[in-house]
């Protein structure tokens, strides 16, 4: 499936992706791991694991579903630094709200992408809004910011 | 009052032309109607029985003359001549057209309004106390805290597709006139230990099917921390609150659900974490933000006045039709020779919370005058001039009679809140506006009303309960039985600090019926009250529900 990159950093498709519960079991050394989150996922347990983890994929069952947005943001709470992918049918609308809870990237089916008009749709930059007044600097992925 | 700067009114302005493109990529189906749907709510635009519905918001109730003005030109050249003002603070056009609403909302930008989040799975308008920087039984004026919460709110990244509508109230003294018991999130105002000022947080409260009055889930926040504590408990809410049933998915269901201690746990644990958030390097702490914004809101610079004006005095000495509305429809100010006045928009006969747009103007032109160019909307569907000089009162009535504003009902028998119901929304069961206007002819008597004292009727076209009939003193419920319209009615409900949710008094009744029981009860009422004093709710509580049951369903018409 396409992936629109929203924070720049470059995209790039892990071999595999692998499920939480795979995480407790030894991993190779120097593995970046890419781990895939349901909605429901309680991303507590995840922390000793985060340092390892290059790319988090978190599902959003329908646009309308706003769970992965509390989680991205959690994550980011954690410290988590690597790249987090929202993965579902999320409209362009949406960038805003992705990029400030932390997202840098989001994929979605071909055909969802080509009747939103295609890459293009989604490369608006949005206005800050007055949420974003009491930041000095606009959060970003490396930024732990409220 | 708060000041759109050059920050917020680009705002409004990017928002409105990414609304523009919304609207024209839904009719070249780059939007579908699913996704569309999300986004115009959240731009206040609803879609009613007969038409579109814009809801734009009056944050937290306050308006100036020039913003009323420029309402009355919108329901001029966009809608039928008036507005609805609503239970939460707005405004409603009943008779928008989608394709002239870009414009609406540019217009409407021009003068600092907006319709930002008014409906939609989000944080709706903050609603606060409608006397807030007036009365003097204030803690302190809410509006500054109910300002940053705006903030903060709008288009908050993470809570724009929550499981369902939230809604926030903030009361600045204990008299609790913002209804703090029956939203998702209540804040009341007290002093901490050292005297200082911080909020009571109240949690799950709210009307519609299930009416649950909230319960306190932490006695004291202090003010720097709100914002934190409340990212916590939405953060729990938009992570665990259901999606599976629409009809359980708003925040008091969670809380019945999983159990306050449980829920409080989980909320103080991210609390602890939010807060590592906002004290961050990068915040502008929410004191420095709430420092700012006060500044907006000092108290006018209004001058003492004797406490008692001798001109009102020798005009209601004159006039019993002022005598009665000086009484009935003024409050206590904070400043010595000053009042706060509701004019009240429930006319018996005529749909209550409605103004017409010369309404709209003159009250505008009032404001100016007499009221430092600011009014209220407030809760109960009435304006209100919040700064008048009690020596201003006789002339401010006379204006108002001749505009068919000086109904001096402001919390009597006739000041009936009501739902639009079936006669323009599309999830009602039954009409709510002619029960309304027949009661109000009942007791349309000016002193027949005052007689009967404070008596909050609230009706609801159904069980949504937009016409907060919960927490009416008589709740009136327009339910339909095998295609006829059937109104039940509850019973000792209350939506001050002694909160209470009505009591079913029995069957539904035909819509006839309904003026005659009321009819029936108030005679009750008055039969059975120590005095003049104790108001209907307060008997109610004192003797119980027989009389008034008995009153209601015996004695009708064979």
């Amino acid at each position: 499936m396409p992936v629109i990159s929203l924070s720049g950093r470059p995209v790039s498709d892990p071999v595999a992706f692998i499920r939480p519960e795979a995480l407790s079991a030894p991993l190779p050394e120097a593995a970046a791991v890419a781990l895939d989150l349901d909605a429901t996922v309680d991303v507590a347990a995840l922390s000793p694991y985060l340092s390892r983890v290059a790319l988090i994929r978190v599902a959003f069952p329908g646009f309308a579903d706003g769970r992965g947005f509390s989680l991205a943001r959690r994550l980011r709470a954690m410290g988590y630094r690597g790249r987090i992918r929202a993965h579902g049918p999320l409209i362009p609308d949406q960038r805003a709200a992705l990029e400030g809870c932390g997202f840098d990237e989001v994929e979605l089916a071909a055909v969802v992408l080509d009747r939103q008009g295609g890459a293009a749709a989604w490369s608006a930059r949005p206005a800050r809004s007055p949420f974003d007044r009491r930041r000095q600097r606009p959060a970003s992925s490396r930024a732990t910011a409220a | 009052m708060y000041r759109y700067d050059a920050f917020d009114a680009d705002y409004l302005s990017a928002r409105n032309a990414e609304f523009r493109t919304q609207v024209a990529r839904r009719i070249d189906g780059r939007l579908t109607e699913d996704e569309f749907k999300p986004l115009r709510l959240q731009n206040g635009l609803y879609l009613q029985l007969h038409a579109y519905m814009l809801r734009v918001a009056i944050p937290y109730g306050t308006l100036s003359a020039d913003q009323m003005r420029v309402l009355a030109e919108v329901a001029d050249r966009w809608d039928k001549g008036y507005g609805h003002f609503t239970t939460r603070q707005n405004i409603q056009f009943n008779w928008v057209r989608l394709a002239d609403t870009p414009d609406i909302l540019d217009r409407l930008a021009e003068a600092g309004l907006h319709a930002i989040q008014t409906s939609g799975n989000c944080i709706r308008n903050v609603t606060a106390d409608h006397f807030a920087g007036a009365a003097a039984d204030e803690i302190e004026d809410p509006r500054p805290l109910a300002e940053l919460i705006r903030q903060w709110s709008t288009a908050h990244p993470e809570f724009l597709f929550l499981p369902r509508k939230f809604k926030i109230a903030v009361s600045g003294t204990p008299a609790d006139r913002a209804v703090t018991m029956a939203h998702d999130i209540g804040l009341r105002a007290l002093r901490g230990p050292g005297r200082e000022v911080g909020y009571a947080v109240i949690l799950g409260g709210g009307m519609g099917r299930t009416p649950m009055l909230g319960k306190v889930v932490r006695d004291f926040v202090p003010k720097a921390d709100l914002l934190a504590y409340l990212e916590a408990i939405l953060a729990v809410y938009n992570l665990h609150g259901r999606r599976d049933n629409k009809y359980k998915a708003r925040i008091k269901i969670l809380v019945h659900e999983t159990g306050l201690e449980a829920l409080k746990a989980e909320i103080e644990a991210e609390f602890a974490r939010r807060k590592r958030l906002f004290d961050g390097p990068e915040v502008v702490p929410a004191e420095d933000e709430l420092t700012r914004i006060a500044a907006y809101f000092a108290p006018p610079a209004l001058t003492d006045r004797p406490e008692v004006s001798a001109i009102e005095a020798r005009a209601r000495a004159a006039d019993p039709a002022f005598a009665l509305w000086a009484e009935v429809n003024t409050h206590p100010h904070r400043t010595p020779g000053h009042a706060i006045v509701t004019v009240s928009l429930k006319v018996p006969g005529e749909a209550p919370g409605d103004a017409t747009s010369a309404q709209m103007r003159a009250l505008a032109d009032l404001a100016d005058r007499y009221s430092l160019g600011e009014l209220r909307i407030s809760h109960l569907q009435n304006v209100i001039l919040p700064h008048v000089a009690r020596d201003d009162l006789p002339a401010l009535h006379a204006a108002l009679v001749r505009h068919g504003l000086a109904t001096a009902n402001a919390g009597l028998i006739t000041d009936i809140i009501a739902c639009p119901g079936l006669d323009y929304c599309a999830l009602a069961t039954a009409r709510s506006i002619p029960v309304a206007q027949d009661i109000a002819r009942r007791f349309a008597e000016p002193q027949k009303a005052r007689a009967i004292g404070a008596f909050e009727i609230k009706i609801s076209g159904c069980i949504n309960a937009c016409g907060h009939h919960h927490v009416g003193h008589v709740g009136i419920l327009g339910l339909e039985k095998a295609g006829v319209e059937s109104y039940q009615i509850t019973l000792g409900g209350d939506p001050g600090p002694a909160a209470a949710v009505g009591e079913r008094a029995g069957p539904g009744l035909a819509a006839e019926e309904v003026g005659p029981a009321m009819e029936r009860l108030v005679a009750a009422y008055l039969a059975h009250r120590a005095g003049p004093a104790e108001r209907f709710v307060d008997t109610y509580r004192r003797v119980g529900a027989e009389p008034f049951r008995h009153a209601i369903y015996h004695g009708k018409a064979a």
